[in-house]
């Protein structure tokens, strides 16, 4: 809503005019220092695993060869241009181009010199290996090392998690209002499909689904949008169904104001508090249920980073204890400050605290 | 006024409300389908630029009246018609929208009327920008000081919220609201009844001086006589969904002619009639589901005659210069014109 009748100087946060009911849940949210906290460190891995090529990789950031730069984490660099024979991409961690780059220039490694699905190949006794100065949390059964999965596999896993809720709640406040607003037959038929939906044992049928086509990041996505979406329809039709009564949405239907426009610009903000209270423990719940479905191998697919295969190797490795516990203890994190947040957005939401 | 029909006039008006219990429970329980009349066969004309006003116990159906009168509900039956264009016929769907700008409502609560969210400046503006009634931004911004000053705000007030405002404040404000899509007739559910008194005459004063300067038509719904005596120039009185008597203003309350109507009055405290015992209200209103059989007032009624009253409903019966009784009393002459 723009406000052309504003004459103080607005309030702003991040340069958006906020209105002094956000600012106050703002300073609610910021009130909360263990949620507050768990926000900056969940956002501050979210950014980092975002450029989890630049951490952890089996290429190299910058090459400096024969007075030429190359950068093969984004560009593809034959091996002929550093001098070898094949028209194909370079393998930096073959001895041979690191002799032959060494030769005429240097090259600059990340952090973790390590891909997430490539064996490593300095490995010091058969895989896994145990954790050691070159693979901090040791390698898994395929020789590849944990550190770089963990890293990729957070990134997927949130990715994961936020889009799925993003999703499923576009469709369920939809769903949730259009329910809750015409009410009637719409409302009592959308109820008894819903009621239907929910009965279908989920996990079985991703697992039935994942056996006929092979799962890939969308194709789960998809597949658990299909069951996760109805988890908020229940919360934003109560609410809508109490806000349609409201002499206020009375009052603009007398008005003459469009079905839409009063769904959009009246009810629906007073279901948004509930909804974003909401949105962290779904989140959190997708996150979950992306692990369960990699952890019994119908998740996604085979050689992709997940804490849910991680999991399953430290269970089928159990001579190799780094495997289950790094599993258990980014997985934990992760759902611990997904959780700490959601509390945090939930105390700033509540209206018997922001009425002060 | 050149034109001498009825500006708002309503025939037959009636609505039923479905109060069963599900089908299923219906069924295992043997009970029938259950119906709520709230209103029936509801028949008044409200001239241009004159205030009608509606009065009757709770339950009376007074809101569903309003409600339908507006366009929130749908009447099952009967018909009204605001300036020669019917509200719910079909067909005339462009009559109809262009027609609803010209009503608007002005409800009971102030304090839940105006969305709590919203800056009182964008509540004004919401119907003027719905309806397109201003070019932009700027012109929006000044129509919205023009309508808080006509109600006697500030324009400056525009930027707070609802909730800085006092009772009083806040009905001005859902009064430019209404006034914001440049109506000609307004509804105004007991536009008082949740205010204090000392602001009532306020802003029942506020809404005289705008209905004689913009020629506003008025509806009333409300259950206080003190105000409807002072607002109203025809006066309806409703018992359980029906109309049992219209009158104009000094006629009805000089002489009421429906016993219901008689005894309404004699409840109602009075200055003139200082330490008078008020006659207490004889009953209460029955149960619209189970409504009294033939004239629904029988059974308060002390006129009642045990047959005609009890087995037949008494048609409206014009009694001239804009009167009408539902009574078999009145029709039949047992009941004279000077109070009992």
């Amino acid at each position: 809503m723009d406000a052309p009748m504003q004459t103080a100087k607005p309030d702003r946060f991040l340069g958006l005019r906020v209105a002094p009911l956000t600012r106050r849940r703002l300073d609610r949210f910021k009130q909360n220092r263990r949620g507050y906290w768990s926000f900056w460190i969940f956002i501050v891995l979210v950014v980092l695993s975002l450029f989890a090529e630049v951490i952890a990789n089996d290429r190299p950031l910058i090459v400096h060869y024969d007075g030429g730069w190359y950068f093969p984490v984004v560009e593809v660099v034959p091996e002929t241009d550093y001098g070898g024979f094949f028209e194909t991409e370079a393998v930096y961690t073959d001895a041979a181009v690191q002799e032959l780059i060494e030769e005429k220039g240097w090259m600059i490694w990340p952090l973790i010199p390590y891909d997430y699905r490539a064996p490593a190949t300095d490995l010091t006794g058969p895989a896994p290996t145990p954790p050691d100065a070159n693979h901090w949390l040791g390698t898994d059964d395929a020789a590849r090392d944990v550190v770089a999965r963990t890293i990729y596999g957070f990134r997927i896993s949130v990715l994961f998690g936020l889009a799925l809720t993003v999703l499923s709640s576009v469709v369920g406040v939809m769903v949730g209002l259009m329910q809750g607003y015409f009410g009637g037959l719409t409302d009592l038929i959308g109820q008894r499909a819903i009621e239907v939906w929910n009965g279908l044992p989920e996990l079985f049928m991703l697992i039935i689904l994942a056996a006929i086509v092979q799962p890939s990041f969308w194709w789960l996505l998809g597949l658990m949008l299909l069951f996760s979406w109805p988890t908020l329809v229940g919360l934003v039709r109560a609410e809508t169904l109490r806000a349609r009564n409201l002499d206020y949405v009375r009052a603009a239907k007398a008005l003459g104001i469009s079905d839409s426009t009063i769904m959009v610009r009246h009810v629906l903000p007073n279901a948004m508090v509930a909804t974003l209270t909401f949105l962290p423990f779904i989140a959190t719940g997708s996150v979950t249920t992306l692990t369960a479905l990699d952890f019994i191998g119908f998740g996604l697919p085979p050689g992709s980073a997940s804490l849910g295969e991680l999991l399953k190797q430290g269970k089928e490795n159990l001579q190799a204890p780094w495997l289950g516990l790094t599993g258990f203890f980014v997985i934990g994190a992760m759902l611990t400050l997904l959780i700490f947040i959601g509390e945090a957005a939930r105390d700033a939401f509540d209206p018997r605290k922001t009425m002060l | 006024m050149s034109d001498p029909g009825p500006f708002v006039s309503t025939r037959g008006l009636g609505r039923v409300f479905d109060v069963s219990k599900p089908w299923l429970n219906r069924m295992i329980e043997r009970e029938e389908k259950v119906f709520l009349t709230a209103a029936e066969n509801v028949t008044f004309d409200i001239p241009r630029g004159e205030t009608f006003a509606l009065v009757g116990e709770s339950g009376s159906g007074k809101s569903t009246i309003a409600k339908m009168i507006v366009g929130l509900l749908r009447p099952s039956s009967g018909t009204v018609t605001v300036d020669g264009v019917d509200l719910f016929a079909q067909g005339d769907l462009a009559g109809q929208t262009a027609l609803r700008r010209r009503i608007q409502m002005i409800f009971q609560d102030p304090y839940a009327s105006l969305n709590p969210r919203w800056r009182v400046g964008d509540i004004i503006a919401e119907p003027v920008r719905a309806f397109g009634l201003e070019a932009d931004a700027r012109a929006i911004k000044r129509r919205v000081g023009e309508l808080l000053e006509q109600v006697g705000l500030s324009a400056l007030d525009g930027i707070k919220y609802p909730h800085e405002f006092s009772g009083g404040q806040r009905q001005r404000i859902c009064i430019a609201r209404a006034l914001a899509s440049k109506p000609e007739f307004i509804v105004c559910d007991e536009p008082t009844s949740a205010l204090d008194v000392s602001v009532q005459s306020q802003v029942l004063n506020l809404m005289r001086d705008l209905q004689r300067d913009l020629g506003l038509t008025y509806l009333m719904i409300s259950h206080d006589l003190s105000v409807v005596r002072y607002m109203a120039d025809h006066i309806g009185v409703l018992y359980l969904g029906r109309l049992v008597e219209t009158a104009p203003r000094a006629a009805l309350f000089d002489a009421p002619r429906h016993p219901y109507t008689r005894m309404l009055l004699d409840a109602a405290p009075r200055l003139d009639a200082f330490g008078r015992t008020a006659e207490t209200v004889v009953g209460e209103i029955p149960d619209p589901i189970d409504r009294p059989s033939g004239c629904h007032f029988h059974p308060r009624c002390t006129h009642n005659d045990g047959t005609r009253c009890v087995g037949e409903a008494p048609e409206r019966l014009d009694l001239g210069r804009g009167r009408a009784v539902a009574c078999h009393g009145v029709e039949e002459g047992r009941i004279g014109e000077g109070r009992p």
